[in-house]
């Protein structure tokens, strides 16, 4: 069986929602493997479990004016924004198959990243303690994801187009007064969000294990 | 009773918050059901029930922190 793949193109970020559910109830009942989303959202303010609302430093009237809602997301982790521009893609994955290990599959996660990156000419690394994909103390990737059942979803997004960023300053993203960078930003040249998915996905299913059916 | 055991989540994964109890003392419960919801820094983790009964104890409340191994209630 092959990872089921949706590319859901510009996607409101609650619509994504249900169709992760959806395929988290799929890779629950075995139907497929493992799924993947990938897509970008509209602006979008989210903020995890234990996320602390300052960390949101202007008020609604700007968030309106900017079309950015703010929506608590059920993932860990902190603030983080999301707006066309950006790579958002939700593995949907069971943990099972990770060694039930948290540690594991975020490492996982970040390892896709720097492949990817790596493709572009981007050398990003990893910073221990801080989970997220960095480059000379800037961030270029976010990640956060919700486990039930040992079956994931949520996951993580990669800054791609420098526009993008703005919206980065109307938060802590992370909870943290930390700069966040794009793919553009770093090679200097306009790389269209479509061929970063397509590197992704490609990525993706080159690395995940599909298991033989029983 | 059976006690309800914060499982080891990983490597280098130590503690994790309490973030959300689904059900309240005295509620009955379904082998692995949704029981409480635990947060670590990037992550959320439902923790399913252990057993089928009543839940008895809640030792740790919503924002108290939980450490690997630690006991988080009982079910009887």
């Amino acid at each position: 069986m092959e990872p089921h793949v949706i590319d859901a193109g510009l996607i409101d970020y609650t619509e994504a929602l249900v169709l992760q559910k959806k395929l988290w109830s799929r890779v629950k009942d075995g139907a497929y493997p493992y799924a993947l989303i990938v897509c970008q959202h509209s602006p979008v303010i989210t903020l995890g479990r234990l996320a602390n609302p300052r960390n949101i430093l202007v008020g609604n009237a700007i968030l309106d004016k900017r079309g950015i809602r703010v929506v608590s997301a059920e993932r860990g982790g902190e603030v983080t924004y999301h707006g066309p521009g950006q790579l958002v893609a939700y593995p949907i994955c069971n943990l099972e198959d990770f060694g039930k290990d948290l540690y594991c599959f975020l490492r996982f996660l970040e390892q896709l990243v720097l492949e990817l990156l790596k493709d572009y000419g981007i050398d990003a690394t990893r910073t221990a303690g801080s989970t997220g994909v960095w480059i000379k103390g800037m961030k270029i990737a976010s990640i956060g994801i919700a486990v039930r059942q040992w079956i994931c979803f949520h996951g993580l997004s990669i800054c791609v187009e420098k526009e993008d960023l703005a919206n980065f300053s109307l938060i802590r993203p992370c909870g943290m007064d930390i700069i966040m960078t794009s793919i553009e930003s770093l090679s200097a040249r306009r790389i269209p969000v479509e061929e970063v998915k397509r590197s992704f996905v490609k990525i993706f299913n080159r690395n995940i294990v599909v298991p033989n059916p029983v | 009773m059976t006690k309800i055991i914060l499982p080891s989540l990983g490597e280098g994964i130590e503690k994790a918050t309490v973030s959300y109890w689904f059900f309240k003392i005295g509620d009955i419960v379904k082998e692995k059901e949704d029981l409480v919801e635990l947060t670590t820094d990037k992550a959320t983790f439902n923790l399913p029930s252990p057993c089928s009964g009543k839940l008895a104890e809640i030792y740790l409340q919503e924002g108290d922190t939980a450490t690997v191994g630690s006991e988080l209630g009982g079910i009887e």
